[in-house]
């Protein structure tokens, strides 16, 4: 005996639950200041931050950062995943190629990019291509190991199937290579995307190129304490904007994906 | 006749969610006496895993109550051991078979001495003296399910719970297994209530045999096995009455997959 | 050539060559910005030995202990989340959002509201370590096996043993990924709580010979900091490979890469 309800009482009850813990969390916000647990001169109370938040959305100065910021971003996330596509592609094609690249990688990543943030002063000031060195050279790893993983992580069958047929380098790039590829570039980008928006914001904050981070510093450093919690929850935001909006994407094509894939193989 | 040293009265068990309620067992009673081996058969999807998670207190039916030893159960009661269908899962990856098999005497707060002793002898008799340095993934399916044995019998419960334990390996082990626990359960009179699907296994092992309806679950039909203490792979496999009581438990099977599909939701 | 020798070889080949290649194209180099190697290298023992105690020794001391409070803490708040499924969709939009802030981003307020001493450094490094080893081990304890949770319910393995011998073991893999993670992150936080406001340790020494145009120095301190972030992660992998060395086996032998 059998019987149907309507469906998600699970979903429904999650999303209550989130939105419960938010509410939690802004009336903790604002009620620990309040009470004088920590001065509200360093912690605002969460509706002066929203207030300040709400002074900033009318500044076009904001936007402004606000779009250098993601300018900065964006090209160096270009430039990381390109980068690390052709190389990892390269690399991880040949078995000797990866032995011989390994150690090197290895020594190379763990560097951290900060490291690298008295060069970017040096040579490029505080401007946009300081923020692309730190941005390319932190998102740049991520992406090469995710691609060589997956350039590496072809079916055997699969290829033997393709060797036999006598695919070209083009058609075995296509149908070989891609589809196994696919799912670790993806994660590789919405690694990247994180990590570059982090560096990003780092940059302009510790080396003064314009952008969010910049704006933050100028707040604190001219005591705007509630503005520059404002720009922080910002880019927070932006972060969990970022990682949302890169989670789904990779969900919807590899959906596509997997399914192009499955009527392949039928 | 000795007193049940297990009782199960008027089980119910309804499963509520996702949005569908499932009634997988309307109404199941029986007994267990102490040092019987009673084997539950049914076809697939009939409860029978559901109904050794009641008797195993892993899960609270939804009317009706398990009685071991006098006391209702209401949660694992001490003195049981369980040994599932999936071994691989149900043992300790990351300790070796020895460990595994003395991890619940350890738990129990017994000295060292006396843990050793128990879980040497009970490696040696399920033939696994050698391998008791041995991880579980080095370790073949059948060796496993040994392992799993030799921990539940080294336990010394007053009740063995077997769920289809040897319905994951091949039919050759399978046989030596069946064997194994016949001659366990001889050598240390352990009261063993053993669910299986295979309605052969059943009736070559059992005492009893505790035949089972599909969902919703009631008992059919509670048979005597008269085969006599000695039970031999080929002889009592080929001996007319065991045709006759596997052919009856069968023939009960069939005639309720029949009414079910006769009068039974779509 | 035995097989080891080979590898040895492998593993310093396109190193040694990228470092001979940078010793050789900057030999000459007349630029202020990037000095030969040759300098750089001279410049190493005279710039750290006399700073090793007042500035490289206690920044590591803070990038352990800050690393080790992200562990803890990570793991202490992991352990309960995964195991309570609705306080866990509850705090699920905050811990989001929470870590979607940039930790450079916080130190900021972490100096208003801490002041610039060694207790603002270790919360900048834990605030940022403590995500990888907390999202890690909340998957790695919903992740434990029903089966194997069941048969400890039967045996009674029950509270500190079964965290003991169940959870963590069982998570460790996934908790070890965490760690591995938090651990670049807790360097990159150590130097940037550094270079931003502090009078010590080796990112405020690079900043320092930076602002100062002592260039050679400046990179001895950058490499430096590469050997250093290196030699942890060589440090994590042996650790790795010893708590997990029945993970490692097991995949192994099932022919999982």
């Amino acid at each position: 005996m059998t019987t149907a309800s309507p469906e998600p009482r699970r979903g429904r009850q999650r999303a209550v639950l989130g939105a419960l813990g938010l509410a939690g969390a802004a009336a903790l916000a604002e009620i620990v200041p309040r009470i004088g647990v920590v001065s509200p001169r360093y912690l605002p109370p969460f509706s002066a931050m929203l207030g300040a938040l709400g002074r900033e959305a009318s500044s076009p100065a904001f936007w402004r950062a606000l779009l250098d910021t993601l300018q900065g971003w964006a090209l160096g996330l270009a430039i990381a995943v390109t980068a690390g596509v052709v190389l990892g592609a390269v690399i991880g094609s040949r078995r000797g190629l990866r032995a011989a690249t390994a150690s090197t990688i290895e020594f190379l990543r763990p560097i951290p990019s900060v490291a690298l943030i008295p060069v970017a002063v040096l040579l490029y000031g505080a401007q946009l291509r300081s923020t692309l060195l730190l941005v390319v050279y932190a998102s740049f790893w991520p992406m090469l190991l995710q691609v060589i993983h997956g350039v590496g992580d072809v079916d055997p069958v699969a290829r033997d199937t393709a060797l036999s047929y006598r695919f070209t380098v083009w058609a075995k790039l296509r149908y070989l290579v891609l589809p196994s590829a696919l799912p670790y570039i993806l994660t590789g980008v919405r690694l990247s995307a994180a990590i570059a928006l982090i560096l990003a914001i780092t940059a302009e904050l510790v080396i003064g190129t314009p952008g969010l981070g910049k704006e933050i510093g100028v707040a604190m450093s001219s005591s705007a304490v509630p503005a520059m919690y404002a720009l922080i929850l910002v880019v927070g935001l932006l972060g969990v904007a970022v990682n949302v909006g890169f989670r789904a994407l990779e969900r919807r094509v590899l959906a596509w994906h997997l399914s192009v894939r499955t009527e392949a193989a039928t | 006749m000795t007193a049940p040293v297990l009782e199960v009265r008027r089980i119910h068990k309804v499963y509520d969610g996702h949005g569908r309620t499932v009634e997988a067992i309307r109404d199941l009673s029986f007994g267990c006496a102490a040092g019987e081996l009673v084997c539950i058969v049914g076809p697939s999807g009939a409860g029978k895993t559901t109904l050794l998670k009641c008797v195993a207190g892993l899960i609270a039916p939804t009317s009706g109550e398990v009685v071991l030893g006098g006391a209702r159960v209401d949660g694992p009661p001490p003195g049981m051991a369980v040994v599932f269908q999936d071994y691989g899962r149900s043992l300790f990856p990351w300790l070796t078979a020895w460990r595994n098999v003395a991890l619940p005497l350890e738990q129990r707060g017994l000295p060292r001495a006396e843990v050793r002793r128990l879980v040497d002898a009970a490696l040696g008799e399920v033939g696994l003296a050698e391998a008791h340095a041995a991880y579980p993934w080095q370790l073949s399916g059948g060796m496993q399910q040994r392992v799993a044995i030799a921990r539940a019998i080294a336990y010394q419960p007053t009740i063995l719970l077997m769920d289809e334990p040897f319905a994951a390996v091949d039919a050759q082990t399978r046989a030596e297994l069946e064997d194994l626990t016949l001659g366990l359960w001889r050598r240390h009179g352990v009261t063993i209530l053993f669910v299986t699907h295979d309605i052969d296994e059943a009736v070559y092992m059992a005492q009893r045999v505790v035949i089972l309806s599909s969902s919703p679950t009631v008992v059919l039909e509670d048979l005597a096995i008269d085969l006599g203490a000695e039970r031999d792979q080929l002889a009592t496999r080929s001996s007319p009455r065991f045709a006759e009581l596997r052919g009856r438990v069968y023939e009960q099977i069939q005639r309720a997959k029949q009414a079910r599909g006769a009068g039974g939701p779509p | 050539m035995t097989a080891s020798l080979r590898r040895v070889a492998l593993a310093v080949a396109l190193p040694g060559l990228l470092f001979a290649l940078w010793w050789i194209a900057s030999d000459d180099s007349v630029s202020f910005y990037l000095p030969p190697l040759r300098r750089i290298v001279a410049a190493f023992g005279p710039t750290w030995s006399p700073r090793w105690a007042s500035h490289v020794a206690p920044s590591i001391a803070r990038l352990v202990i800050g690393y080790a409070g992200a562990v803890v803490l990570g793991v202490g708040l992991g352990v309960p989340l995964g195991g309570r499924p609705r306080l866990r969709a509850a705090l699920e939009p905050v811990l989001e959002l929470a870590r979607a802030l940039p930790p450079p981003a916080l130190v900021p307020v972490f100096m208003l509201l801490f002041g610039i001493g060694t207790a603002m450094k270790l919360l900048v490094i834990v605030s940022g370590a403590v995500w990888p080893v907390l999202l890690n081990t909340i998957e790695g304890v919903r992740a434990v096996d029903d089966v194997l949770a069941d048969t400890c319910r039967c045996y009674g393995i029950t509270g500190a043993t079964r965290l003991r011998v169940l959870v963590l073991r069982a998570a460790s893999p996934q908790i070890v990924t965490g760690m591995r993670q938090a651990l670049s992150i807790a360097i990159i936080l150590m130097v940037i709580s550094e270079m931003f406001a502090s009078s010590s340790g080796l990112g405020y020494a690079i900043i320092d010979f930076q602002r100062g145009f002592s260039i050679p120095e400046m990179w001895s301190g950058v490499i430096l900091l590469g050997v250093l972030g290196f030699a942890m992660s060589i440090g994590f992998r042996v650790f790795e490979a010893r708590v997990l060395r029945w993970y490692h086996a097991q995949r192994r032998v099932r022919g999982e890469p």
